[in-house]
Protein backbone atom coordinates (compact mmCIF):
# COMPACT_ATOMS: atom_id res chain seq x y z
CA UNK A 1 0.00 0.00 0.00
CA UNK A 2 3.16 2.62 1.17
CA UNK A 3 4.90 1.99 -2.33
CA UNK A 4 1.49 2.00 -4.52
CA UNK A 5 1.10 5.26 -2.74
CA UNK A 6 4.60 6.23 -3.16
CA UNK A 7 4.25 5.56 -6.93
CA UNK A 8 1.26 7.53 -8.10
CA UNK A 9 3.22 10.62 -6.29
CA UNK A 10 5.24 12.82 -9.41
CA UNK A 11 9.30 13.26 -8.28
CA UNK A 12 8.96 16.58 -6.81
CA UNK A 13 6.41 15.80 -4.62
CA UNK A 14 8.61 12.39 -3.02
CA UNK A 15 11.53 14.29 -3.49
CA UNK A 16 9.65 17.43 -1.45
CA UNK A 17 8.23 14.42 1.43
CA UNK A 18 11.61 13.25 1.68
CA UNK A 19 13.06 16.56 2.47
CA UNK A 20 9.82 16.98 4.87
CA UNK A 21 10.17 13.75 6.53
CA UNK A 22 14.29 14.43 7.89
CA UNK A 23 13.50 17.86 9.52
CA UNK A 24 9.47 16.24 10.86
CA UNK A 25 9.78 15.92 15.02
CA UNK A 26 9.47 11.49 15.01
CA UNK A 27 7.23 10.00 17.23
CA UNK A 28 9.26 8.77 20.63
CA UNK A 29 7.54 5.63 19.70
CA UNK A 30 9.84 3.46 22.41
CA UNK A 31 8.93 6.19 24.91
CA UNK A 32 5.44 6.23 24.18
CA UNK A 33 5.27 2.41 24.42
CA UNK A 34 6.62 2.02 28.06
CA UNK A 35 4.30 4.92 29.54
CA UNK A 36 1.56 3.58 27.84
CA UNK A 37 2.67 0.13 29.57
CA UNK A 38 2.84 1.63 33.16
CA UNK A 39 -0.35 3.68 32.56
CA UNK A 40 -2.00 1.23 31.38
CA UNK A 41 -1.05 -1.91 33.76
CA UNK A 42 -1.65 1.01 36.22
CA UNK A 43 -5.61 1.27 34.80
CA UNK A 44 -5.70 -2.43 35.50
CA UNK A 45 -4.36 -2.33 38.41
CA UNK A 46 -7.17 -0.32 40.04
CA UNK A 47 -9.61 -2.37 38.12
CA UNK A 48 -8.49 -5.26 39.76
CA UNK A 49 -8.67 -3.30 42.88
CA UNK A 50 -11.99 -2.31 42.66
CA UNK A 51 -13.22 -5.82 41.47
CA UNK A 52 -11.27 -7.28 44.57
CA UNK A 53 -13.54 -5.17 46.79
CA UNK A 54 -16.67 -5.77 45.20
CA UNK A 55 -15.47 -9.54 45.95
CA UNK A 56 -14.77 -9.54 49.56
CA UNK A 57 -17.13 -6.75 50.24
CA UNK A 58 -20.11 -7.70 48.37
CA UNK A 59 -21.33 -11.29 47.28
CA UNK A 60 -19.54 -11.65 44.02
CA UNK A 61 -17.84 -14.09 42.73
CA UNK A 62 -14.77 -13.64 40.38
CA UNK A 63 -17.38 -13.73 37.16
CA UNK A 64 -19.64 -11.84 38.21
CA UNK A 65 -17.48 -9.01 39.98
CA UNK A 66 -16.51 -7.87 36.14
CA UNK A 67 -20.03 -5.77 35.22
CA UNK A 68 -19.65 -3.81 38.38
CA UNK A 69 -15.99 -3.18 38.09
CA UNK A 70 -16.46 -1.82 34.26
CA UNK A 71 -19.22 0.28 35.41
CA UNK A 72 -17.41 2.05 38.42
CA UNK A 73 -14.23 2.69 36.18
CA UNK A 74 -16.76 3.90 33.38
CA UNK A 75 -18.10 6.31 36.13
CA UNK A 76 -14.32 7.48 37.26
CA UNK A 77 -13.83 7.97 33.31
CA UNK A 78 -16.97 10.27 33.30
CA UNK A 79 -15.66 12.55 35.82
CA UNK A 80 -12.23 12.82 34.57
CA UNK A 81 -13.80 13.45 31.49
CA UNK A 82 -15.84 15.79 32.57
CA UNK A 83 -13.36 17.81 34.34
CA UNK A 84 -11.16 18.03 31.24
CA UNK A 85 -8.27 15.82 33.12
CA UNK A 86 -9.14 12.79 30.99
CA UNK A 87 -7.26 13.69 27.65
CA UNK A 88 -4.75 15.24 29.49
CA UNK A 89 -3.55 11.88 30.55
CA UNK A 90 -4.26 10.02 27.58
CA UNK A 91 -1.46 12.83 25.79
CA UNK A 92 1.03 11.51 27.75
CA UNK A 93 -0.35 7.38 28.35
CA UNK A 94 -1.83 7.18 24.53
CA UNK A 95 -2.46 3.50 23.74
CA UNK A 96 -2.48 3.34 27.74
CA UNK A 97 -5.36 5.02 28.66
CA UNK A 98 -6.93 4.28 25.19
CA UNK A 99 -7.05 0.86 24.99
CA UNK A 100 -8.54 -0.47 28.48
CA UNK A 101 -12.32 0.20 28.69
CA UNK A 102 -11.87 3.97 30.04
CA UNK A 103 -10.51 5.00 26.60
CA UNK A 104 -13.96 3.42 25.29
CA UNK A 105 -15.96 5.54 28.00
CA UNK A 106 -14.00 8.66 27.29
CA UNK A 107 -14.57 8.30 23.55
CA UNK A 108 -18.46 8.11 24.59
CA UNK A 109 -18.51 10.41 27.16
CA UNK A 110 -16.63 13.50 24.99
CA UNK A 111 -18.44 13.09 22.09
CA UNK A 112 -21.83 13.38 24.48
CA UNK A 113 -20.73 16.37 25.97
CA UNK A 114 -19.11 17.85 22.59
CA UNK A 115 -22.41 17.48 20.50
CA UNK A 116 -24.90 18.61 23.62
CA UNK A 117 -24.69 22.33 21.97
CA UNK A 118 -26.86 20.18 18.65
CA UNK A 119 -29.46 19.53 20.79
CA UNK A 120 -30.00 16.01 22.67
CA UNK A 121 -31.29 13.88 19.31
CA UNK A 122 -29.38 15.43 16.93
CA UNK A 123 -26.57 16.19 18.79
CA UNK A 124 -25.65 14.26 21.68
CA UNK A 125 -27.94 10.89 20.35
CA UNK A 126 -26.72 10.66 16.41
CA UNK A 127 -22.97 11.62 17.52
CA UNK A 128 -22.16 10.33 20.97
CA UNK A 129 -21.09 6.87 19.45
CA UNK A 130 -19.29 8.69 16.41
CA UNK A 131 -16.24 7.52 17.85
CA UNK A 132 -16.83 4.44 19.66
CA UNK A 133 -19.23 3.10 16.84
CA UNK A 134 -16.44 1.43 14.63
CA UNK A 135 -15.35 -0.20 18.28
CA UNK A 136 -18.72 -1.84 18.71
CA UNK A 137 -19.48 -2.78 14.33
CA UNK A 138 -16.07 -4.46 14.42
CA UNK A 139 -15.79 -5.86 17.82
CA UNK A 140 -19.01 -7.62 16.70
CA UNK A 141 -18.80 -8.75 13.45
CA UNK A 142 -15.01 -10.42 14.62
CA UNK A 143 -16.44 -11.94 17.11
CA UNK A 144 -19.30 -12.99 14.90
CA UNK A 145 -16.24 -14.34 12.48
CA UNK A 146 -14.80 -15.74 15.40
CA UNK A 147 -17.59 -18.22 16.31
CA UNK A 148 -18.53 -19.07 12.58
CA UNK A 149 -15.01 -20.39 12.81
CA UNK A 150 -15.15 -22.22 16.09
CA UNK A 151 -18.71 -23.64 15.14
CA UNK A 152 -17.11 -25.19 11.79
CA UNK A 153 -13.70 -26.39 13.84
CA UNK A 154 -16.21 -28.14 16.66
CA UNK A 155 -19.26 -29.50 14.68
CA UNK A 156 -16.69 -30.52 11.51
CA UNK A 157 -13.42 -30.92 12.57
CA UNK A 158 -13.51 -33.35 15.24
CA UNK A 159 -12.39 -31.56 18.07
CA UNK B 1 -0.63 48.03 -9.76
CA UNK B 2 0.70 44.15 -10.87
CA UNK B 3 4.01 43.73 -10.35
CA UNK B 4 5.43 40.65 -11.70
CA UNK B 5 3.35 37.59 -12.09
CA UNK B 6 1.58 37.60 -9.02
CA UNK B 7 2.19 40.43 -6.79
CA UNK B 8 0.75 44.13 -5.87
CA UNK B 9 2.24 46.94 -5.11
CA UNK B 10 0.47 49.91 -3.81
CA UNK B 11 1.67 52.92 -4.88
CA UNK B 12 -0.68 55.18 -2.59
CA UNK B 13 0.23 53.51 0.86
CA UNK B 14 -2.98 52.08 2.40
CA UNK B 15 -2.78 53.09 6.10
CA UNK B 16 -3.62 50.33 9.04
CA UNK B 17 -5.40 52.70 10.85
CA UNK B 18 -6.00 50.52 13.99
CA UNK B 19 -5.96 46.92 14.71
CA UNK B 20 -7.99 44.60 17.68
CA UNK B 21 -6.96 41.72 19.34
CA UNK B 22 -9.04 39.53 21.33
CA UNK B 23 -7.39 36.22 22.72
CA UNK B 24 -8.82 33.25 25.18
CA UNK B 25 -7.62 31.80 28.51
CA UNK B 26 -4.73 29.90 26.85
CA UNK B 27 -3.09 32.90 25.28
CA UNK B 28 -3.24 34.98 28.17
CA UNK B 29 -0.85 32.74 29.38
CA UNK B 30 0.71 32.64 26.33
CA UNK B 31 4.39 34.45 25.43
CA UNK B 32 3.03 37.65 24.07
CA UNK B 33 -0.01 38.64 26.48
CA UNK B 34 0.51 42.17 25.70
CA UNK B 35 -0.32 41.83 22.07
CA UNK B 36 -4.04 41.29 23.41
CA UNK B 37 -6.60 44.30 23.90
CA UNK B 38 -9.23 42.15 25.21
CA UNK B 39 -8.30 38.52 27.13
CA UNK B 40 -10.97 36.32 28.50
CA UNK B 41 -11.05 33.53 31.11
CA UNK B 42 -13.58 31.77 29.80
CA UNK B 43 -13.41 30.37 26.70
CA UNK B 44 -17.17 29.83 26.52
CA UNK B 45 -17.61 33.86 26.75
CA UNK B 46 -21.02 33.15 28.20
CA UNK B 47 -22.46 31.79 25.04
CA UNK B 48 -23.91 28.12 24.72
CA UNK B 49 -21.40 27.08 21.85
CA UNK B 50 -17.98 27.45 20.40
CA UNK B 51 -19.09 28.94 17.51
CA UNK B 52 -20.82 31.62 19.19
CA UNK B 53 -18.22 32.21 21.56
CA UNK B 54 -15.86 32.39 18.50
CA UNK B 55 -18.48 34.80 16.96
CA UNK B 56 -18.34 37.10 20.03
CA UNK B 57 -14.52 37.01 19.67
CA UNK B 58 -14.25 38.61 16.15
CA UNK B 59 -17.87 40.96 17.21
CA UNK B 60 -15.18 42.29 19.89
CA UNK B 61 -12.38 42.42 17.68
CA UNK B 62 -14.26 44.90 15.25
CA UNK B 63 -15.60 46.85 17.99
CA UNK B 64 -11.98 47.56 19.63
CA UNK B 65 -10.75 48.59 16.22
CA UNK B 66 -13.02 50.93 15.24
CA UNK B 67 -13.26 51.96 19.18
CA UNK B 68 -9.58 52.27 19.26
CA UNK B 69 -9.90 54.41 15.46
CA UNK B 70 -12.30 56.70 16.86
CA UNK B 71 -14.50 55.76 13.85
CA UNK B 72 -18.24 54.93 13.54
CA UNK B 73 -19.16 51.62 11.74
CA UNK B 74 -21.27 53.66 9.11
CA UNK B 75 -17.97 55.04 7.99
CA UNK B 76 -16.46 51.60 6.94
CA UNK B 77 -17.10 51.04 3.55
CA UNK B 78 -16.55 47.36 3.73
CA UNK B 79 -15.49 44.00 6.10
CA UNK B 80 -13.73 41.20 4.69
CA UNK B 81 -13.22 38.09 6.85
CA UNK B 82 -13.38 34.73 7.07
CA UNK B 83 -13.06 31.58 9.86
CA UNK B 84 -12.45 27.96 9.80
CA UNK B 85 -15.52 26.67 10.89
CA UNK B 86 -18.10 25.07 7.89
CA UNK B 87 -19.26 28.16 5.51
CA UNK B 88 -17.98 30.44 8.03
CA UNK B 89 -20.77 31.07 9.94
CA UNK B 90 -19.24 32.67 13.00
CA UNK B 91 -18.03 35.15 10.35
CA UNK B 92 -21.33 35.51 8.80
CA UNK B 93 -23.25 36.74 11.78
CA UNK B 94 -20.67 38.85 13.11
CA UNK B 95 -20.87 40.67 9.74
CA UNK B 96 -24.83 40.66 10.41
CA UNK B 97 -24.52 41.98 13.91
CA UNK B 98 -21.98 44.76 12.98
CA UNK B 99 -24.15 45.59 8.97
CA UNK B 100 -21.07 46.19 7.33
CA UNK B 101 -21.23 45.42 3.40
CA UNK B 102 -19.25 41.96 3.61
CA UNK B 103 -17.24 39.79 1.10
CA UNK B 104 -16.62 36.48 2.94
CA UNK B 105 -12.89 35.24 2.20
CA UNK B 106 -11.23 31.84 2.77
CA UNK B 107 -7.67 30.89 2.66
CA UNK B 108 -7.93 28.63 5.80
CA UNK B 109 -5.39 30.11 7.97
CA UNK B 110 -3.82 32.48 5.54
CA UNK B 111 -7.40 34.20 5.87
CA UNK B 112 -5.56 36.97 7.58
CA UNK B 113 -3.24 37.85 4.56
CA UNK B 114 -5.91 37.29 2.03
CA UNK B 115 -8.40 39.78 3.42
CA UNK B 116 -5.59 42.43 4.45
CA UNK B 117 -4.13 42.23 0.72
CA UNK B 118 -7.76 42.60 -0.60
CA UNK B 119 -8.49 45.84 1.68
CA UNK B 120 -5.34 47.33 0.66
CA UNK B 121 -6.00 46.49 -3.04
CA UNK B 122 -9.22 48.24 -2.66
CA UNK B 123 -8.11 51.01 -0.85
CA UNK B 124 -5.44 51.61 -3.34
CA UNK B 125 -7.76 51.72 -5.95
CA UNK B 126 -9.81 54.24 -4.17
CA UNK B 127 -12.66 51.55 -4.19
CA UNK B 128 -13.15 52.32 -0.83
CA UNK B 129 -11.89 54.88 1.94
CA UNK B 130 -12.27 52.56 5.27
CA UNK B 131 -11.97 48.62 5.36
CA UNK B 132 -12.12 46.33 7.91
CA UNK B 133 -10.32 43.11 7.15
CA UNK B 134 -10.40 40.18 9.88
CA UNK B 135 -9.58 36.27 10.42
CA UNK B 136 -11.24 34.63 13.74
CA UNK B 137 -10.73 30.38 14.85
CA UNK B 138 -11.41 28.86 18.54
CA UNK B 139 -9.51 26.22 19.85
CA UNK B 140 -12.46 23.67 20.57
CA UNK B 141 -15.09 24.57 17.83
CA UNK B 142 -11.68 23.76 15.06
CA UNK B 143 -10.87 20.41 17.22
CA UNK B 144 -14.63 19.60 17.03
CA UNK B 145 -14.90 20.25 13.37
CA UNK B 146 -11.22 19.01 12.47
CA UNK B 147 -10.16 17.07 15.08
CA UNK B 148 -11.88 14.89 17.69
CA UNK B 149 -14.31 15.82 20.74
CA UNK B 150 -12.06 18.34 23.10
CA UNK B 151 -12.31 16.34 25.82
CA UNK B 152 -11.23 12.57 23.55
CA UNK B 153 -8.09 11.58 24.91
CA UNK B 154 -6.00 10.82 21.48
CA UNK B 155 -2.99 11.49 22.20
CA UNK B 156 -1.11 13.71 19.09
CA UNK B 157 2.34 13.31 17.25
CA UNK B 158 4.60 15.83 18.36
CA UNK B 159 4.18 17.35 14.74
CA UNK B 160 0.66 18.56 15.32
CA UNK B 161 -0.51 22.19 16.41
CA UNK B 162 -2.67 24.31 18.97
CA UNK B 163 -5.40 26.21 17.02
CA UNK B 164 -5.65 29.70 19.01
CA UNK B 165 -8.39 30.92 20.60
CA UNK B 166 -8.72 34.64 19.69
CA UNK B 167 -9.90 36.83 16.73
CA UNK B 168 -7.78 39.65 14.75
CA UNK B 169 -8.66 42.97 13.05
CA UNK B 170 -7.43 45.78 11.35
CA UNK B 171 -8.80 49.11 9.96
CA UNK B 172 -7.58 50.24 6.73
CA UNK B 173 -7.62 53.32 5.49
CA UNK B 174 -6.81 55.90 1.94
CA UNK B 175 -4.56 57.97 4.55
CA UNK B 176 -3.42 58.04 7.95
CA UNK B 177 -0.80 57.65 10.52
CA UNK B 178 -0.29 54.15 10.24
CA UNK B 179 2.27 51.76 9.09
CA UNK B 180 1.62 51.39 5.27
CA UNK B 181 0.46 48.08 3.22
CA UNK B 182 2.70 48.35 0.09
CA UNK B 183 3.00 45.33 -1.48
CA UNK B 184 1.19 41.88 -1.47
CA UNK B 185 1.83 38.58 -3.16
CA UNK B 186 -0.78 36.28 -3.95
CA UNK B 187 0.23 32.50 -3.43
CA UNK B 188 -0.17 29.26 -5.20
CA UNK B 189 -1.80 26.15 -4.18
CA UNK B 190 0.65 23.72 -3.24
CA UNK B 191 -0.29 20.25 -2.76
CA UNK B 192 3.26 18.00 -2.12
CA UNK B 193 0.63 14.63 -1.81
CA UNK B 194 0.75 15.15 1.86
CA UNK B 195 -1.87 13.58 3.59
CA UNK B 196 -1.40 14.03 7.54
CA UNK B 197 -3.39 16.63 9.06
CA UNK B 198 -1.53 15.98 12.00
CA UNK B 199 1.50 17.73 10.11
CA UNK B 200 0.05 20.74 8.72
CA UNK B 201 3.21 23.01 9.54
CA UNK B 202 5.43 20.10 7.18
CA UNK B 203 2.70 20.12 4.27
CA UNK B 204 2.61 24.30 4.54
CA UNK B 205 6.14 25.00 4.49
CA UNK B 206 6.38 24.87 0.56
CA UNK B 207 3.46 27.26 -0.04
CA UNK B 208 5.24 29.32 2.57
CA UNK B 209 8.96 29.64 0.50
CA UNK B 210 6.78 29.43 -3.13
CA UNK B 211 5.09 32.53 -2.05
CA UNK B 212 8.33 34.22 -0.55
CA UNK B 213 10.30 33.71 -3.57
CA UNK B 214 7.71 34.66 -5.60
CA UNK B 215 7.27 37.98 -3.81
CA UNK B 216 11.22 38.40 -3.79
CA UNK B 217 11.40 37.75 -7.71
CA UNK B 218 8.28 39.93 -8.34
CA UNK B 219 9.61 42.54 -6.53
CA UNK B 220 12.97 42.45 -7.35
CA UNK B 221 14.57 42.58 -4.09
CA UNK B 222 16.61 40.73 -1.83
CA UNK B 223 15.33 39.30 1.48
CA UNK B 224 17.51 41.65 3.66
CA UNK B 225 15.22 43.99 1.98
CA UNK B 226 12.89 43.46 5.20
CA UNK B 227 14.09 43.65 8.85
CA UNK B 228 11.57 40.32 9.40
CA UNK B 229 9.96 37.77 7.03
CA UNK B 230 7.16 36.51 9.16
CA UNK B 231 5.28 33.55 8.11
CA UNK B 232 1.99 32.54 9.37
CA UNK B 233 1.76 29.35 11.44
CA UNK B 234 4.09 26.93 10.01
CA UNK B 235 5.38 25.80 13.64
CA UNK B 236 8.54 24.41 14.51
CA UNK B 237 8.36 21.23 11.92
CA UNK B 238 7.42 23.89 9.39
CA UNK B 239 9.51 26.39 9.94
CA UNK B 240 12.84 24.94 9.27
CA UNK B 241 11.51 22.82 6.33
CA UNK B 242 10.65 26.42 4.47
CA UNK B 243 13.99 28.16 6.00
CA UNK B 244 16.05 25.31 4.42
CA UNK B 245 14.15 25.11 1.22
CA UNK B 246 14.73 28.97 0.61
CA UNK B 247 18.52 28.44 1.41
CA UNK B 248 18.37 25.01 -1.18
CA UNK B 249 16.98 27.67 -3.56
CA UNK B 250 19.89 30.05 -2.83
CA UNK B 251 17.88 32.66 -1.16
CA UNK B 252 19.83 34.50 1.21
CA UNK B 253 17.46 33.96 4.03
CA UNK B 254 18.71 35.09 8.30
CA UNK B 255 17.71 32.64 10.55
CA UNK B 256 17.35 35.37 13.38
CA UNK B 257 15.45 37.56 10.84
CA UNK B 258 12.66 34.69 10.12
CA UNK B 259 10.16 34.21 12.52
CA UNK B 260 6.58 32.10 12.68
CA UNK B 261 3.59 33.25 14.77
CA UNK B 262 2.75 30.00 15.66
CA UNK B 263 5.91 29.88 17.77
CA UNK B 264 6.11 33.46 19.04
CA UNK B 265 2.69 33.15 20.31
CA UNK B 266 3.21 30.14 23.32
CA UNK B 267 5.82 29.99 25.61
CA UNK B 268 7.77 27.04 25.09
CA UNK B 269 6.58 25.25 27.95
CA UNK B 270 3.08 25.54 26.84
CA UNK B 271 1.86 21.90 25.64
CA UNK B 272 1.45 22.78 22.05
CA UNK B 273 3.42 20.48 20.62
CA UNK B 274 4.66 22.06 17.36
CA UNK B 275 3.26 25.67 17.74
CA UNK B 276 0.28 27.71 17.31
CA UNK B 277 -2.16 27.49 14.10
CA UNK B 278 -5.57 29.19 13.13
CA UNK B 279 -6.86 31.52 11.18
CA UNK B 280 -6.55 33.59 14.23
CA UNK B 281 -2.87 33.09 14.63
CA UNK B 282 -1.33 35.21 12.14
CA UNK B 283 -3.72 37.77 12.59
CA UNK B 284 -3.57 38.36 16.48
CA UNK B 285 0.47 37.93 16.53
CA UNK B 286 0.83 40.59 13.48
CA UNK B 287 -1.44 42.77 14.53
CA UNK B 288 -1.42 42.94 17.94
CA UNK B 289 2.97 42.19 18.58
CA UNK B 290 5.13 42.55 14.62
CA UNK B 291 2.67 45.80 13.86
CA UNK B 292 3.03 47.22 16.90
CA UNK B 293 6.92 47.01 16.51
CA UNK B 294 7.01 48.80 13.52
CA UNK B 295 4.48 51.41 14.98
CA UNK B 296 7.36 51.45 18.08
CA UNK B 297 10.26 52.33 15.44
CA UNK B 298 11.74 48.73 16.29
CA UNK B 299 11.26 47.36 13.16
CA UNK B 300 10.62 49.62 9.51
CA UNK B 301 9.55 46.64 6.98
CA UNK B 302 7.93 43.15 7.65
CA UNK B 303 6.67 40.39 5.20
CA UNK B 304 4.14 38.66 6.25
CA UNK B 305 3.43 35.39 4.91
CA UNK B 306 0.43 33.74 6.44
CA UNK B 307 -0.04 30.13 5.33
CA UNK B 308 -3.06 28.01 5.24
CA UNK B 309 -4.17 24.16 4.38
CA UNK B 310 -6.98 23.97 2.34
CA UNK B 311 -8.09 20.88 3.67
CA UNK B 312 -11.46 19.33 4.90
CA UNK B 313 -12.68 16.77 7.13
CA UNK B 314 -13.80 15.02 3.71
CA UNK B 315 -11.13 15.30 2.15
CA UNK B 316 -8.80 14.08 4.56
CA UNK B 317 -11.07 11.17 5.28
CA UNK B 318 -11.07 10.21 1.22
CA UNK B 319 -7.42 10.01 1.25
CA UNK B 320 -6.92 13.46 -0.79
CA UNK B 321 -3.56 15.35 -0.16
CA UNK B 322 -3.58 18.51 1.63
CA UNK B 323 -3.61 21.61 -0.58
CA UNK B 324 -1.48 24.60 0.96
CA UNK B 325 -1.45 28.02 0.15
CA UNK B 326 0.68 31.25 1.68
CA UNK B 327 -0.40 34.78 1.01
CA UNK B 328 2.30 37.64 1.73
CA UNK B 329 2.04 41.30 2.53
CA UNK B 330 4.74 43.71 3.42
CA UNK B 331 3.93 46.11 5.65
CA UNK B 332 6.36 49.28 6.51
CA UNK B 333 6.53 52.54 8.86
CA UNK B 334 5.83 55.65 7.53
CA UNK B 335 8.02 57.65 5.63
CA UNK B 336 9.53 54.72 3.60
CA UNK B 337 9.21 54.67 0.76
CA UNK B 338 9.91 51.04 -1.85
Amino acid sequence: MGDKKKQKLQPNQQRYQAFQQKRETKRPVFKNCIKAFLIGGFICFIGQLISTFYIYQFNFTEKTAGNPTIATLIFITMLLTGFGVYDRIAQVAGAGSAVPVTGFGNAVISSAIEYRSEGFILGVGSNMLKLAGPVIVYGVFSAFVVAIIKTILTQWGGF
Amino acid sequence: MLKGHQSWIFENRPAILSTGTIGGPFEAKGNIPEAFDTLHEDMWLNQDSWEKAQQKMLEEAIQTTLKKARIEKENIEFLIAGDLINQMTPTSFAASTSSIPFLGAFSACATSMESLALAASIINAKGANYILCAASSHNAATEKQFRYPTEYGGQKPPTSQWTVTGAGCALVAQNGTGPAVTSATIGKVADMGMTDPFNMGGAMAIAAADTIEAHLRDLQIDPSYYDLIITGDLGHVGREVSFDLLRDRNIPIESEKYVDCGITIYREDQPVLAGGSGAACSAIVTYGHYLQEVIKGNLQRILVVATGSLHSTLSIQQKAPIPCIAHAVSIEARGEHL
